[in-house]
Order: C-alpha cells, then sequence, then structure tokens
C-alpha cells in the first residue's frame, strides 16, 4: 500500500506568541516552528500501516526552518521517500497549500492519504477535507485507529463523549488522522545521523500559489480577558496552604 | 441576495449535539445586524421530530434513507445543492466530527471562502476566530457573498439556541445521493468498565505538563490523598499515559465537578469544552500566559513537581 502524509509545521505554543506590528498576523521573526501533532500522528499511523500490511509512507510538507531534520526523522522511523515543496509560502494559506499539495499527490497517486484532522493555526478550512476535494476522493476525519483491506480502510472516527463510529471509506481516500493507534515513537538523534547520509530529500519547486477560497484577517489580538484567574504566589508551601485553604472553604476537605 | 443564516444541525442517534444550539444562538445575534432569517438546516431520515428544539425563524430539511446516519459524502452532495439553489449569505457548521469532515471539502467543491473556528460574532458582524490553542483571535469581515464558517462553543449559550416553539418545516429538494464512498458499519459504546469522571465532585486533572508517565504517580498520590479521581486532557491519553476513559474534553467527558484542579494544562479550546462548567478551577501552570488563567478561578506558575509533593503531604496531615 502506498500512504502520502502531507504535513505542516505550526507555531511553537510553548513560546509567547506576538502580533506583527501591521496587527493582521503573528511576529514571525522569533516564531519557532513545531510539527503540527496531529500531523505527527499521522506519519506514526502511515509506519504502523507499513508494519502491518507492507507498502511504502512517502512524507511531503512545504519547506520551513526545521522541515529536513523532520523529513530526515520521519525516514529513520520508516518513511520510504521524503518530499520537500520550495517556493514562498510566507503569504500562503491551506487552500493555496492543499492545490499545491493536490498537484504533488495527483503525481504520486498513493492509495492512502493520511494527515492531521487539523492544526492549531488554520483559519480557511482544513488540510485533509481541502485536499480530498481537490483530489476527487473521500474523507474522514477525527480518525483514531484504521486497518486496511485491498481496496478499503475500515475506521474508527471519533464523536463527542467517547463514542465511535466505525466506517468503511473506499480507496483511494484521504483520512483526517486524530490519534496514532500509539503514540509518536521516538528515534535516537545517532539514528536520524545515519539515515541523513543516506536518505535524500527531493525538491518540488511550486511556481505560484492559487490562494483563492482564503480569507482575510483585520485585526489579529490576544484575547481580552474579563476575569481572570487571581494568582497565587510565594513558596511551594505557601501555594499548598493556600491550595487548602480554597478546598476547606469549599468544604471538600 | 439572500441573508439568511444556514445553521446546519448536528444529530446523531437521535440526539441534537449541544453546538447545534450554540450556532443557532450565534447565528441569531448575527442576523440583529445582518437582518435575514435563521434557518435550520436538518438532514436525516424520519429525523422530524428533532425540530421541535431548535430555535430558528424555519427548517429546511432533507429526508433520505442516505442521510440516516452522518456521512461526509451523502452530507457534502445535499449541502451542495441546497447552497447552490438557495444562495445563503452564511453556512454555520460545527467545529466539530461532523462539521469539520464536511465544511472545508464544500468550500473547495463551490469555490466559498471557510473560516475555521469561529467563536463569535461582533456587533457589525465581523467574525472573531479562536487560534493557537486560545491564545490568539483572528478577527475579520465575512466573506461575500457566501461564506462558510465552522464554529467553536463557548460565544454562546446554548439555551439561546432552544425553544419549545416549532418552526415552520420546508422540505428542500433532495438530489441523487449516489456515488457514496463511506459507510458506517457500527457505532461503538464509550467503555463504562472504569469509574465515569463525569460524575465525580472533585478532579486531579493532568495535562502535557505531566512530561512522562511515570510522573503521573504524583497526582495519583495527591487523588488519593483527596479522595478524587485522576482525569486527563488529550496529549496524555494519546501518549497513552491515562485511558481514554478518563479524558477531559471535545472528544472526551464532559465534566462539571465542584474543584477542577488543573495540572500543566494549557486549556486549549478542545479540553475547555469538556470541564468550563466546574464550579471551582484551579490551575498549576508556570506559563504566566496559559489560556487556563482565562477561566480558572484561581491559578499558580510555581513548578506543579515542587508543589505536588508538598501539597500531597498537607493534605494528609489536614485529614
Amino acid at each position: 500500500m502506498k500512504i502520502a502524509v502531507p504535513v505542516k509545521f505550526v507555531p511553537d505554543l510553548v513560546e509567547e506568541l506576538t502580533i506583527d506590528p501591521g496587527g493582521t498576523a503573528l511576529d514571525t521573526s522569533w516564531l519557532r516552528l513545531i510539527i503540527n501533532e496531529f500531523d505527527d500522528h499521522a506519519v506514526e499511523q502511515a509506519i504502523l500501516l507499513k508494519e502491518r500490511v507492507g507498502g511504502q509512507v512517502i512524507v511531503a510538507m512545504a519547506e520551513a526552518e526545521g522541515a529536513d531534520d523532520f523529513l530526515f526523522a520521519s525516514a529513520a522511523k520508516g518513511a520510504d521517500q521524503l518530499i520537500r515543496l520550495t517556493g514562498d509560502f510566507s503569504s500562503s494559506n491551506n487552500h493555496a497549500l492543499a492545490r499545491a499539495l493536490a498537484d504533488l499527490l495527483k503525481e504520486l497517486k498513493p492509495d492512502l492519504i493520511l494527515t492531521g484532522v487539523q492544526a492549531h493555526n488554520d483559519l480557511d478550512g482544513s488540510i485533509g477535507p481541502l485536499l480530498a476535494e481537490y483530489l476527487g476522493l473521500p474523507y474522514v476525519g477525527y480518525v483514531a485507529g484504521l486497518t486496511a483491506a485491498a481496496d478499503m480502510v475500515t475506521v474508527r472516527k471519533e464523536y463527542a463523549g467517547g463514542l465511535i463510529a466505525e466506517m468503511e471509506v473506499k480507496l483511494p481516500a484521504v483520512l483526517g488522522i486524530q490519534a496514532a493507534e500509539q503514540p509518536p515513537r521516538y528515534v535516537a538523534y545517532s539514528k536520524i545521523r545515519q539515515v541523513m547520509s543516506t536518505a535524500k530529500i527531493e525538491e518540488r519547486a511550486v511556481a505560484s500559489l492559487d490562494l483563492s477560497g482564503g480569507i482575510t484577517i483585520s485585526r489579529m489580538f490576544q484575547p481580552e480577558v474579563t476575569e481572570r484567574a487571581t494568582m497565587m504566589g510565594g513558596s511551594p508551601e505557601e501555594v499548598a496552604d493556600k491550595v487548602i485553604e480554597i478546598f476547606k472553604e469549599l468544604g471538600t476537605l | 441576495m439572500d441573508q439568511d443564516i444556514f445553521v446546519v444541525i448536528e444529530h446523531l442517534r437521535g440526539q441534537i449535539a449541544d453546538v447545534s444550539y450554540v450556532m443557532l444562538a450565534g447565528a441569531r445575534q448575527l442576523t440583529q445586524d445582518t437582518g435575514g432569517k435563521v434557518m435550520a438546516v436538518l438532514l436525516g431520515h424520519n429525523a422530524q421530530g428533532l425540530a421541535n428544539s431548535l430555535a430558528a425563524d424555519g427548517v429546511l430539511y432533507i429526508d433520505h434513507p442516505a442521510l440516516a446516519e452522518f456521512n461526509s459524502d451523502a452530507y457534502q452532495i445535499a449541502l451542495a445543492s441546497m447552497i447552490k439553489e438557495r444562495s445563503p449569505r452564511l453556512v454555520i457548521f460545527g467545529h466539530s466530527s461532523i462539521g469539520m469532515d464536511i465544511a472545508s471539502g464544500l468550500s473547495a467543491k463551490l469555490g466559498i471562502p471557510v473560516v475555521n473556528s469561529c467563536r463569535t460574532f461582533t456587533a457589525d458582524g465581523k467574525f472573531v476566530s479562536q487560534i493557537c490553542g486560545g491564545k490568539i483571535m483572528a478577527e475579520g469581515d465575512l466573506p461575500t457573498p457566501t461564506a462558510l464558517i465552522t464554529m467553536v462553543p463557548g460565544g454562546y449559550k446554548s439555551e439561546q439556541g432552544q425553544s419549545t416553539q416549532s418552526a415552520t418545516m420546508t422540505a428542500a429538494s433532495t438530489p441523487a445521493l449516489d456515488g457514496i464512498r463511506i459507510r458506517l458499519k457500527q457505532y461503538i459504546e464509550p467503555d463504562t468498565s472504569d469509574l465515569d469522571i463525569a460524575r465525580e465532585t472533585m478532579l486531579v486533572s493532568v495535562g502535557r505538563g505531566i512530561q512522562n508517565k511515570d510522573n503521573i504517580e504524583l497526582a495519583n498520590e495527591l487523588a488519593e490523598a483527596l479522595g478524587c479521581a485522576v482525569s486527563a486532557s488529550r496529549p496524555v491519553v494519546d501518549q497513552g499515559w491515562m485511558p481514554t476513559t478518563r479524558l477531559v474534553g471535545k472528544s472526551g467527558k464532559r465534566v462539571k465537578p465542584k474543584i477542577y484542579l488543573a495540572l500543566g494544562i494549557s486549556g486549549a479550546p478542545e479540553h475547555v469544552e469538556g470541564m468550563s462548567d466546574s464550579q471551582v478551577i484551579i490551575a498549576v501552570n508556570t506559563d504566566p500566559n496559559a489560556p487556563i488563567y482565562n477561566i480558572a478561578r484561581y491559578g499558580t506558575t510555581v513548578d506543579m513537581f515542587d508543589l505536588l509533593p508538598v501539597l500531597t503531604d498537607k493534605i494528609k496531615q489536614a485529614r
């Protein structure tokens, strides 16, 4: 089975986010990017599937700082083909990115496309369902676990409250991964180093981005807080005493 | 141009999902600025009865066996035809396992822009989306002439989207629903072998900040001293450190304990959806900008690894 996994980088939320002077976008000058965690799960799910049924895994992404490291790490985990899209993605949106990925995937003709169900900075739709429509394929998202047969996959789709729907989807198809069947595996840096000497990243130039279908942001800001938490400062001992006081006040201790 | 706002009603196994009412409430507020009617769009099979509780000016209903259960192929075909035929100003979907499966696909299919994660509309009709785990808001004009929206809960009260007076129901034309490539095989019920965290009066809840599986023991010890259960946010469950039965949030349980002690939880919208009704939230997170502090009553940036052993000891003494 040929499995393609388009992934993207997103701002690391552990870092402080600031708005650029224009007031309509994030300030990218100090922004640290990391893999969209759902995409990380999609890569893991693809590799798990390959280990079960055989085949090959292709990981593709737009160029970004740290992209090569992620691609090589994917190869160390078991990905067979690494692709980096090159071009000016600075003003890109999800519609444009999905179109560029669709052009690539039309050539590669995978049986199955796995991608993260969403990314925290998605504003104009999500990559998976956009891609599915541009490729004329079915899409099911919020997938946590799947089994593959010759012309079909059976997926476990998550609904609210822990309800699961088991669905059969004809191949080829696009699936939005919520969680892989097991956490993304760890690979030692030494193994990545080893792979870097043999694996190669193919470059695909994206000539021009078609941004249509996107949206325009007129203001970006940090949420105004109406009622912020009462902060408890001091040593751990002092904070513990305050927490116990709250427990007592509420009659839970 | 028609200014009606369509709200795609989400329902599963005969139950309307709460986000449907939130969307109706949001649509109602928006029409105060834009005019037009709030139209609930109900797709199903023998599901007319579901329309009774919807606070809408009208209900557009498509009845077809292929729509008996949610199916992204069938839903998209039915909605594409309805949107083309009726050109609404706006179509609102839940930012959920149902809405997210279809809104973006329809955007690509129909060439209509889609706005993700809208939480509220401003008084002058702009969307305000919540992104980056709740840390950033993005505002803009609703694309014209038609726009699609996925809506997150939190901005409107679901009670305001409910009604006891049933709205007029109109049967919308049904397109040919063939070429469906997705089939529901069965539903699998949530695991009930574990305790039900939704019924707990106190929860010690762990998030990504717990760092590894071994550290869960610190939360277990505290919970044991307090005589309560441990729950978790999504990353902890996805790492396999806690079972899915303990998951709080969008895809897990909705809890409303008397005390919710959030340890190393950032407060992403998907999590907040499941615990914002807690009576008192106490948050422990070293990031002073974590969105959890916007909903918590009390907070501290003291490192939980310093705090937990001390707190557990003191609680044992206080017992």
